[in-house]
């Protein structure tokens, strides 16, 4: 599904991504952590090429992505996207949030596109907040009304950036739910998250990053049983010491 | 006693200005009532007004025609009249957002249809009136309607321009605006009147009041292009983020999410600019154009009449005062939704 070839990116000076070697199979859910600056985020924003590479190679789905809009418009139908802050957009209502991208992009009839999007507003369990504005929602409400949104695209493959650092504590669990219910589905999907009872309970596969580089890669209970490198144990212990 | 202790004397620098003020007013304001109405003369009569304390409110009933209509043909000044009634009620209509639906715009055709007709006539057995003479209120009403209906689609592609990824269009753009902003209104419409008809292949002529019309568009563009630009500014990184992950292409993502909501942001600094241009329009006096302050000061050249020129300016004043503070008190009510 997803396919980097010792992928570079730089800003400016700095390198984030030095040489990254992935490759995410159909239905597996990849969970992607690290320390701050590590470059995980980079990483899966250069996925649906909201960053671009300057080195090496990125191909999702058969396209490979390149400068061509069309590779990058082919990649962004498939692919959805959940973002830290939400995105979601204050000016629509959370129906229009969800059926704009379908009846603007993929010119389903505006009926249909508002049904799919009852259906997957019931999925994410607010079916009533339909009518109402972003503002008006909780944040675990609007990051469910987010992945609703992302979802309304069919996507064959899901990115999630940090879909809970944004939220309180009591609302992480209300999304992290729904994203087990989709990953049970069989969703592909890549996840940069810090919550590592996610990643036990439904990745496939934990990346560990450092520094612009993959440092480990395993089956989580291989990743947290005995990480290989110092540095995985030590972020590890941060993470789960409290 | 306790709400004006509170609010008057709260401290003491508080209450020295409310002394201050309150002695400032009691200096000037009954000399102003006693000048505006109890001394005034509403007659239309220089002798009258020569002879009096107060002012001359006759000469603005004396001149309130020409005032309003300019060099309109006078007996035909019913169609002025009609079409600034007809303009100034769609501007009404248009501000409620109950009609603010697709049709609105065929309305808005509908009206300038007739305002045209009225204007010019020819049809219906009306007599043809040359543009050259419209003047006074319609004039200013229309330069300032066409003005910002033109201007404002083109400060926006403008300023979508300046922020584009391709820099001969962002070139273009940041050179136009920057060369615009650079030159005064005045000297714009000068060029418009005197030396755009220089470059033009002989034969070839457009009227006067169209020139002033577009140089006074390429104006306000400008400005309100940079208005916008500071409204597209101030859209989060993260709306474009959702937007491209959702694949819309450009001008759907711009018109759908961008806009609206930078759009909305701006509302306080394009009104600004929306009533800094319907004053402008003013300046249309220098190349021979008859709008409101220009036919006040004709007025005011009369010989029977010289010397009233404050209750002239006063009566101009409170013209644009009235406009401008419509124009803002409706832009309130938009922020606070």
């Amino acid at each position: 599904m997803i396919e980097m070839i010792k992928v570079s990116k730089w800003f400016a000076a700095f390198q984030a991504l030095k040489e990254v070697d992935l490759a995410v199979g159909r239905g597996e859910k990849v969970v992607v952590c690290g320390p701050s600056g590590s470059g995980k985020s980079t990483l899966i924003r250069l996925v649906n090429r909201l960053e671009a590479h300057q080195e090496g190679r990125v191909i999702v789905d058969g396209v490979e992505l390149t400068d061509d809009p069309r590779t990058i418009d082919t990649v962004r139908r498939e692919v959805g996207m959940v973002f830290q802050s939400f995105n979601l957009f204050p000016h629509l209502t959370v129906l229009e949030n969800l059926t704009l991208a379908p009846v603007w992009v993929k010119h389903v009839p505006r009926k249909e596109a508002e049904e799919t999007a009852r259906e997957l507003l019931a999925r994410v369990r607010i079916p009533e907040q339909a009518d109402k504005y972003p503002s008006q929602l909780s944040g675990g409400q609007q990051q469910r009304v987010a992945i609703a949104r992302a979802l309304c695209m069919r996507p064959k493959l899901m990115l999630f950036d940090e879909p809970t650092s944004a939220l309180d504590p009591e609302m992480i669990k209300e999304v992290l739910d729904v994203m087990v219910e989709l990953a049970r589905e069989g969703m592909t999907m890549m996840v940069v998250t810090h919550e590592m009872g996610f990643a036990k309970t439904v990745a496939d596969r934990v990346v560990f990053m450092d520094g612009g580089r993959v440092v480990e890669a395993a089956p989580p209970a291989e990743f947290f049983g005995a990480p290989k490198t110092d540095r995985a144990r030590l972020f590890l212990s941060q993470v789960l010491g409290h | 006693m306790r709400w004006l202790r509170d609010n008057f004397f709260g401290g003491w620098a508080s209450g020295v200005f409310t002394v201050v003020l309150i002695l400032l007013l009691w200096k000037t304001l009954p000399p102003f009532i006693d000048w505006a109405f109890l001394d005034a003369i509403w007659k239309p009569d220089p002798k009258a007004c020569r002879a009096a304390e107060g002012a001359c409110w006759g000469f603005i009933a004396e001149k309130h025609r020409f005032i309003l209509f300019g060099t309109y043909p006078y007996e035909l000044h019913w169609r002025p009249a009609i079409a600034t009634v007809l303009l100034i009620g769609l501007w009404v209509f248009s501000a409620f957002r109950r009609f603010w639906r697709w049709w609105l715009a065929s309305v808005w055709l509908l009206g300038l249809t007739a305002i045209g007709v009225l204007m010019w006539g020819g049809v219906f057995g009306m007599r043809y009136v040359e543009n050259e003479r419209w003047g006074g209120m319609i004039l200013t009403l229309l330069l300032t309607t066409f003005g910002l209906a033109f201007a404002f689609p083109l400060s926006i592609l403008l300023a979508l321009g300046r922020r584009s990824d391709m820099p001969v269009i962002r070139a273009l753009c940041i050179g136009y605006i920057e060369l615009i902003r650079g030159v005064p209104l005045i000297s714009l419409l000068f060029m418009a009147s005197v030396m755009l008809p220089l470059f033009l292949p002989s034969g070839v002529s457009i009227d006067k009041l169209l020139r002033a019309q577009i140089a006074m568009i390429l104006f306000a563009a400008a400005y309100l292009a940079e208005v916008v630009r500071g409204g597209l500014q101030a859209i989060p990184r993260g709306q474009y983020d959702a937007a491209h992950a959702l694949a819309l292409p450009y001008w759907r993502r711009t018109c759908l999410i961008i806009l609206p909501q930078a759009l909305r942001i701006s509302v306080p600094p394009l009104v600004n600019t929306f009533i800094a241009f319907f004053k402008d329009t003013s300046l249309v006096l220098i190349i021979g154009l008859f709008d409101l302050l220009s036919t006040i000061k004709v007025s005011i050249q009369d010989r029977a009449w010289t010397g009233f020129g404050v209750e002239a300016y006063l009566f101009a004043s409170l013209v644009y005062f009235a406009f401008c503070t419509a124009m803002s008190r409706y832009s309130r009510s938009f922020e606070h939704r």
